[in-house]
């Protein structure tokens, strides 16, 4: 008999203070509180984490890789909003 | 802990599909760009890492039967602890990996199915028995040993979930090896009885040990698409040969005989190994090793009385969904 598929969950650990949560990777769990407690012991047996986050894979959306040109093309004109596009005397010193 | 031996692919699985995609693939790989899940891919190439990646997998959890053997005997209680965490880490080693295998498309459960039927494969050298403790000391040593040489370059592989996993592990992994080498040490400075129980282990790991890196390079038919997918960095010669030249200090340094008395050091400094009896390995990968049906029905009969915890976990997650739901719509 096949086994039935259990949820898929998606892992973030906040690993110190002042830190944000990043994602480290997935497991299977039947409900939330076991997903953290699968989380707890796969992901943090070093003392790796302080908090963790676990968030039902099918509830992301991504964006699509194969149209990654498209999606981030305003970011790669606009070298305005970089601080090294301005020009600033070097008699100013450090700014 | 893991194996070179598996990482061939099939022959006539590497028709070309479309061209022009795969040679903006290969483009990509040569680049030493990672390749992500969602990113296209030649279906050989997903193949291929799907079995390589759950394989690997199997091999950590089948793993754990041999060292779990000698939990509840170890010499001490610092033993037993180190043993139990090095035990936890090989089970959350392939949950890792199995987690990777996932992202090419196939359900962990499906890839636990096709172990458990004894259609996928796992590591030879977890068919052999661990008779004493200095077996423990010497599959720490020697067996993680021989997978970290072949770990390391994992970690560059070309497929970015594989790499990821791999570095976690590794990391992990180097614990693995001291542990083992500590436990040779203590017998080797004990008793003369501990000293030759140490020794006998050696014995019978090292020949099981060499075969881990797979088949010698001139009948690895398979090794030329891994190695252009970059899946694969260096040939199982190549591995076997730097294991066995970092191993043979650390023997002379335990006062252990590495059993191959015709071993000996060429003029590069390589320590030359003898002919390895590559029958016995073709006889345990096809099922005839002295435990294969032994860890076999040790993983059936664990996952068949762990159903009732599924299912109940499931039951219980149902419910309290519908329960939610009900409390919403009043």
């Amino acid at each position: 008999m096949a086994t039935p598929n259990v949820p898929l969950w998606e892992v973030f650990i906040r690993s110190r203070n002042g830190l944000a949560h990043k994602h480290v990777g997935s497991l299977h769990a039947a409900d939330s509180t076991l997903a953290l407690q699968a989380a707890r012991d796969i992901y943090t047996r070093r003392g790796e984490g302080l908090s963790i986050w676990v968030v039902p894979s099918n509830a992301i959306t991504a964006s699509d890789p194969s149209e990654k040109g498209m999606m981030f093309e305003p970011a790669e004109s606009k070298i305005y909003r970089h601080p090294t596009f301005y020009d600033v005397p070097d008699e100013v010193g450090h700014m | 802990m893991y194996t070179q031996a598996l990482n061939s692919s099939d022959g006539d699985d590497r028709g070309v599909e479309d061209v022009a995609r795969a040679s903006q693939f290969q483009a990509r790989i040569d680049a030493d760009e990672r390749i992500e899940p969602n990113d296209w891919m030649p279906a050989a190439y997903r193949k291929t890492l799907t079995r390589q990646i759950s394989q690997h997998a199997h091999s950590e959890i089948v793993g754990m039967l041999p060292e779990g053997n000698w939990i509840t005997r170890a010499p001490s209680l610092r033993r037993k602890a180190a043993l139990l965490a090095k035990v936890q880490d090989e089970c959350g080693h392939g949950l890792y990996l199995y987690a990777a295998a996932e992202t090419l498309g196939t359900s962990r459960e499906e890839l636990v199915d096709a172990m458990l039927s004894g259609k996928a494969k796992y590591s030879s050298i977890f068919n052999y028995p661990t008779l004493t403790w200095a077996d423990i000391g010497t599959i720490g040593w020697l067996v993680d040993g021989a997978a970290i040489m072949n770990q390391i370059p994992l970690c560059r592989c070309s497929y970015g979930p594989y790499a990821r996993a791999m570095i976690r592990v590794c990391k992990e992994e180097s614990f693995h090896q001291r542990q083992g080498f500590e436990i040779m040490v203590t017998l080797c400075r004990g008793t003369a009885e501990q000293k030759a129980m140490a020794q006998n282990a050696l014995d019978r790991w090292w020949w099981p040990v060499l075969m881990m890196f797979g088949p010698p390079d001139q009948v690895s038919q398979h090794s030329d698409t891994s190695t252009k997918w970059k899946i694969k960095r260096f040939s199982n010669d190549e591995l076997r040969q730097k294991f066995i030249d970092a191993t043979v200090p650390q023997a002379e340094f335990l006062g252990l005989t590495i059993p191959d008395p015709g071993m000996k050091q060429n003029e590069n400094g390589n320590w030359v190994h003898s002919p390895i009896d590559w029958d016995e390995f073709k006889q345990v990968l096809a099922g005839n090793g002295p435990c294969n049906r032994d860890r076999l029905a040790a993983r059936r009969k664990a996952h068949e009385e762990g159903a009732w915890v599924r299912e109940a976990a499931m039951a219980y997650a149902e419910k309290r969904k519908s329960r939610q739901l009900a409390q919403a719509a009043e």
